[in-house]
């Protein structure tokens, strides 16, 4: 039995440290979490992630209040039930759309900053398969959510992809029955999404962000150079008031000033786009309802998907799902398939310098070819770039093993 | 300075990634359809009809908008044209009767929603001014057709659309503007706006049934002249792009090769005030969101020059 001091107030400083142990929890997850100092930007981007999924939920639970998940209700209940008679509905919309395509935006960057700096290696492999487990629950809440407006997109997307699970020549079409819950999309279907989307991935999402920052505590963040030091020895220093020879800086406020500068910098960008450039994140196909009898003449996921279904595309039917679902999982791989000991950035790692750049411009290339028409010249490179997106994995051991140990 | 080469390069990718996503794709998905700037001369149905390749339907159209460039140059007499239309209101009565598979428009405002070329060429021929002709086999057996009868004198054209363009010609409003150009054929459920026009309020759901199947019915007319349902325009202004749409009133031909929708030959101002009417139903936050857009991006803008000075006074020391 712990000791409580009797004559504690409640509610005081005392009392709450001999109950909850705040002044310790305090001190080990901000003012003594230590950051090292060599770091820029880019490292703010899991605050900035953050706080996107934060605008995300926020705007989700009030456009919740008013959405209705029934196939006659969906489309108007969000384009106009929203959007006309609810205060600020509009602004609430446009948030939580343009969040959900920024939100990639900004994991793309995310993990494009990892692979540079090397930051899945020698015992960061964790953080970077939690990462990659949080890009998956991403993807399907973002696809899920893409279900609930009920216009053609929603639908064909919906159609084309759950599809996908009758697995090629394996004709199971009887698991995408089951998947729809009828032999199209209809209100099975988007009531399923509607559960998935506002109740059961974002639990698998807050509780994978939960393990993403556990699995940071005993690595430690990686830092401009892969540097490796003693972080008791540095935090040692910085506690001594040597704060210019520390090689470390606590989490608050230190790290999280600068954390707070670049959201800022993040909402200017952000809310021009609320306010002045959110078509981009709503395709104006969504806006004519869903109907079953009208396929649309382009039909394309949004663009944070396009790069994978470009690497379905330009195969015949069997080889374009085999490859699209290696190029699911790919990435998962990554902290296995580097073979190099150095923990760098790519700039100092010979070849992996190049295998960076070229997977970095062979994914934008696949997300053009992805949304462009399936023809004439757009097959041929869609296909070469699809190629080298395999042949760059395929290389990534052999590069990375020959790399000279820094 | 180091962070600053690499907040380009990040920016750089961004901008490229958004170039070939948004325009270049889009400009290469959709083909590509001149605007004419709401001149009615007939260069695109010359156009069209050559491009298929079929002389007579060529010469036919060209001889066609000659005469009505002839008739617009003749000088109209009000007061007899006054006297003609008489024969017009036979027909647009402004009551919601179907007439041939739709109900003819009121023509309270047409001198301000049409162009005078465009009225013109409607009265000599409606189904080639409309552009809809290859649906005919007879031109006047389109349900206006039989105008070609009624008023086959030029000058009496030109007399007519003299009046209607000087005493039909009064201030119109966005709502005006939809009900006679497009309101007949689209419906608009977020003004609930049927064929029939505007849903009145029932006392007794039995009355309220009896509207819904007059509404069906005339919807079903529509469908059987058209060839299906013409679609609500609620969301419209968020389904197209301002240029599709544009385009298409101009001359739905140009974007829908083959569509039954008739051109109906507005005016850049009557455009202008359907649009207004389409942002208003599809798009009614657009006032709310200029007007808050400022003071928001102010808010961040302050909130980020006193998170830098923050972050400034606590990293001092620190290198």
């Amino acid at each position: 039995m712990a000791h409580f001091d009797e004559n504690a107030k409640p509610f005081s400083q005392k009392w709450l440290d001999e109950r909850l142990a705040l002044s310790t929890l305090k001190r080990v997850l901000s003012t003594e979490y230590w950051i090292p100092k060599n770091i820029n930007f880019l490292w703010a981007m899991g605050m900035i992630l953050a706080a996107t999924f934060g605008l995300l939920l926020v705007s989700g639970i009030m456009l919740l209040m008013y959405y209705k998940p029934d196939v006659n209700l969906a489309f108007d209940s969000v384009n106009y039930t929203i959007m006309t008679e609810v205060g600020y509905g509009w602004l609430w919309r446009h948030i939580h759309g343009v969040g959900a395509s920024v939100v990639f935006l900004i994991i793309y960057i995310h993990m494009f900053v990892g692979i540079y700096y090397g930051s899945y290696k020698r015992g960061r492999e964790l953080i970077w398969l939690s990462g990659m487990l949080l890009f998956v629950a991403f993807s399907a809440e973002a696809f899920s959510g893409y279900m609930l407006p009920w216009g053609q997109m929603s639908y064909w997307a919906g159609m084309v992809i759950t599809n996908l699970f009758s697995g090629g020549s394996l004709e199971a079409y009887g698991l995408v029955e089951w998947i729809r819950g009828d032999y199209v999309p209809g209100d099975a279907f988007l009531t399923r999404f509607f559960m998935l989307h506002v109740l059961l991935l974002p639990l698998v999402i807050i509780g994978l962000i939960v393990l993403h920052f556990g699995t940071l505590r005993i690595p430690h963040v990686n830092n401009q150079d892969g540097e490796e030091f003693d972080f008791e020895e540095a935090a040692e220093l910085y506690k001594a008031g040597k704060i210019k020879e520390s090689k470390v800086i606590p989490f608050s406020p230190v790290f999280l000033s600068k954390d707070v500068f670049v959201m800022g910098v993040y909402f200017i960008f952000f809310f021009y786009l609320v306010f002045y450039h959110f078509d981009f994140a709503m395709d104006p196909v969504n806006f004519d309802p869903a109907d079953g009898l009208k396929t649309p003449p382009h039909i394309y996921p949004e663009w944070y998907f396009l790069w994978s279904y470009e690497i379905l595309r330009p195969f015949s039917k069997d080889l374009g799902l085999i490859a699209f679902a290696i190029a699911q999982v790919i990435f998962f791989m990554l902290p296995f398939l580097d073979r190099s000991p150095n923990v760098a950035p790519a700039s100092r790692r010979g070849l992996f310098k190049y295998w960076f750049w070229l997977m970095l411009v062979d994914m934008i290339v696949l997300t053009f070819m992805g949304k462009l028409p399936p023809q004439g010249i757009w097959n041929t490179i869609g296909l070469v770039a699809a190629l080298l997106f395999f042949a760059l994995w395929i290389a990534l051991p052999i590069i990375t093993k020959l790399e000279k140990k820094l | 300075m180091k962070e600053l080469k690499i907040f380009g390069i990040v920016v750089a990718f961004t901008l490229l990634l958004y170039w070939g996503v948004e325009p270049f794709a889009h400009s290469k998905m959709h083909k590509h359809v001149e605007g004419h700037n709401f001149v009615y001369n007939g260069t695109a149905d010359i156009e069209e009809a050559e491009a298929k390749g079929k002389q007579e339907i060529v010469e036919a159209k060209k001889k066609f908008w000659a005469d009505v460039e002839k008739i617009s140059k003749l000088k109209g007499d009000v007061a007899a044209g006054e006297a003609a239309f008489a024969t017009c209101i036979g027909c647009h009565t402004g009551q919601p009767i179907n007439m041939g598979g739709v109900i003819p428009p009121k023509l309270d405002h047409a001198g301000a929603l049409y162009d005078k070329k465009y009225l013109i060429a409607l009265i000599k021929d409606p189904a080639m001014a409309s552009n809809v002709d290859h649906k005919y086999k007879d031109t006047s057996t389109h349900p206006m057709g039989s105008i070609k009868m009624m008023m086959g004198d030029d000058q009496q054209i030109a007399d007519v659309v003299a009046y209607i363009k000087a005493k039909k010609a009064a201030e119109v409003t966005p709502k005006e503007a939809y009900e006679e150009a497009c309101g007949r054929c689209h419906a608009m459920r977020y003004k609930k706006w049927t064929q029939l026009g505007e849903t009145p309020k029932f006392k007794y759901e039995k009355d309220a049934l009896a509207y819904k199947i007059k509404v069906l019915d005339e919807q079903d007319a529509v469908k059987k002249y058209m060839g299906k349902l013409p679609p609500d325009l609620s969301n419209i202004i968020r389904a197209r792009s301002g240029h599709f749409l544009e385009t298409l009133v101009e001359n739905p031909q140009s974007q829908l090769p083959g569509t039954s929708m008739p051109r109906v030959g507005l005016t850049k101002e009557g455009y202008e005030k359907v649009k207004t009417y389409l942002e208003e139903s599809g798009d009614p936050s657009k006032p709310k969101r200029e007007a808050l857009g400022p003071w928001v991006l102010l808010f961040f803008f302050i909130f980020t020059i006193l998170a830098y000075l923050w972050k400034k006074s606590v990293w001092k020391g620190h290198y």
